[in-house]
């Protein structure tokens, strides 16, 4: 690999490792600091690589600069060594010198760390997600921004905003004790799933960009599984959700970014490991005694990954469905208990459970009860399927319901 | 809205009680699929609880086989619901899947905390 390709992958997978590492060792209040050693580090790199060539272990390189620039930083800046260096958590080896650790653990358990840190209920669950992606993650603003189809500006006030508060709040970088983590990985859940839904429902039109955040957010849950502390139950039930959606990806978008509908999709471009690693999962985090939403919805998940419209699919999916409207109620998933239920115990009980529902601003609501309709009363399922095209915002569930307008006229004649 | 409650009664106790093992079989799915219709209405105030048979009864100066031995019915389940008023509460109440072997359901709006 060439320099210009390995230096955006390398500081894709270490700039946060080292920055966790920093971050912990530093503490909240000086995050910036240590930000900007590892951009400074990166930039030294692309400097020092085009003149002189790749170093045999560039990641090896990456670290000793890491660690030769945090010294000479504590050496140089006074203030920082009178007020911070008698209190920070550093270990120093036979010379006295500060040793900056960047061994597998250390990096590990920075990370994780800093995820609870990030994860703070101090800070608005959409700030928690910017920080992830920027802090966690190494996302730059502009990419968090194309993310989130925001503006740059309203990004790096949110990121910045954030950091001061969990800097007013004193927030303590470090590793909740087994009794806090109960608690707290609550919020770290919930964080990592915005994270992938980002990714995974945007309507941003950057596939590459979308696919990078469902990555992360699987990978940030992966580091939840590898610490026997926080790899529970539910940890492993969202990985297995996210692995069973993510299966999709590949099926669920055409060439030009259009969103296929599931029953539409090509199976074989569904991504038969993420499957299978998903059913891995879910089976780890079938045990203890409490399920979660993430048990069902991962479980919801995995009937999806069986095509066909076997009976037993989908009275599963209606009876996972009952189960999470039981749980927590969210009008998206009493839409598709409703479809599962047209599916389950046909479509005339399902009309007459819809129009219960009592969600009358929302184009999904109607796209259903298109749905319902088709077979049954064509023109009233037209008359749904229009609503749902006007109601609908974004061009992508325009797109698609005017489609559902398409077809089923196509079908009429 | 209010709050109601519903309360499911039906014979637990006698011999050849209705609704039947084999009927309470068969109502799980029905009963199930309306309990999951009130959450997707979000009108479920928490998840309903299963409770045993087995059970207690207290009175004071305990008699057993006292004045209740004439009741068949126990509390077969119960559970709280949202609903704008008791048309509405009973209509939903009417979808229970066991009245059909007989069983009652007690409707019974929470008094609004003043």
């Amino acid at each position: 690999m060439q320099p210009q390709e390995l230096l955006p992958h390398l500081f894709r997978t270490e700039y946060r490792k080292i920055a966790a590492v920093l971050c912990r060792l530093f503490g909240i209040e000086h995050i910036e600091i240590a930000e900007d050693i590892v951009s400074d580090t990166f930039l030294s790199a692309t400097e020092n690589w085009s003149l002189k060539g790749l170093p045999d272990n560039p990641t090896a390189w990456l670290y000793t600069v890491a660690k030769n620039k945090t010294k000479n930083y504590l050496k140089r800046d006074t203030i920082f060594k009178q007020k911070l260096l008698p209190e920070i958590k550093y270990t120093t080896d036979s010379t006295g010198e500060i040793e900056i650790d960047l061994s597998a653990k250390n990096i590990a358990d920075s990370q994780l760390a800093m995820i609870f840190t990030v994860c703070n209920p101090v800070i608005s669950a959409e700030s928690q997600v910017a920080l992830a992606l920027n802090l966690l993650c190494g996302f730059g603003i502009q990419e968090i921004t194309d993310a989130f189809l925001a503006n740059k500006e309203v990004i790096y006030k949110r990121i910045n905003r954030a950091k001061e508060k969990l800097k007013e709040s004193e927030i303590r970088i470090q590793q909740p004790s087994l009794s806090e983590i109960g608690n707290r990985l609550e919020t770290v859940l919930t964080t990592i799933y915005l994270l992938f839904s980002e990714g995974y429902y945007s309507t941003s039109q950057n596939v590459t960009l979308r696919r990078d955040l469902c990555t992360e957010a699987m990978r940030l849950n992966y580091l939840l599984i590898e610490n026997p502390a926080t790899n529970i139950p539910a940890v492993n039930a969202l990985f297995a959700l996210m692995c069973f959606h993510a299966s999709r990806f590949e099926a669920r978008a055409n060439d030009h970014g259009e969103m296929i509908l599931y029953e539409d999709q090509d199976e074989l471009l569904w991504d038969r490991d993420l499957i299978n690693k998903g059913i891995y999962y879910l089976n780890q985090a079938s045990t203890g005694t409490s399920i979660t939403k993430y048990h069902l919805e991962a479980g919801i998940a995995y009937w999806h990954t069986i095509k066909e419209d076997a009976a037993e699919k989908w009275e599963n999916i209606l009876q996972l469905y009952n189960s999470l409207l039981i749980l927590e109620y969210s009008p998206i998933a009493a839409l598709n208990r409703t479809f599962a239920l047209a599916k389950a115990n046909g479509k005339p009980a399902a009309i007459a459970e819809a129009e219960k529902l009592n969600l009358s601003s929302n184009h999904f609501y109607y796209s259903l009860l298109g749905n319902l309709y088709t077979g049954i009363d064509n023109q009233k399922a037209l008359g749904h399927y229009e609503t749902a095209m006007n109601l609908a915002t974004s061009a992508n569930d325009k797109a698609t319901m005017a489609g559902n307008v398409e077809r089923l006229k196509n079908l009429q004649e | 809205m209010n709050e109601f409650l519903l309360v499911i009664h039906r014979d637990l106790k006698s011999k050849d009680a209705s609704p039947s093992p084999e009927q309470m079989q068969a109502a799980i799915k029905p009963f199930q699929d309306w309990i999951g219709g009130i959450a997707a209405q979000n009108k479920l105030v928490g998840a309903p609880k299963r409770w045993d048979g087995d059970g207690r009864t207290i009175k004071q100066n305990t008699v057993i086989n006292g004045p209740y031995a004439e009741i068949k019915e126990s509390i077969g389940g119960l559970f709280i619901i949202r609903a704008e008023d008791y048309d509405e509460a009973v209509e939903i109440a009417k979808g229970c899947p066991i009245l059909q072997w007989g069983a009652t359901v007690e409707v019974r709006m929470a008094v609004p905390a003043v």
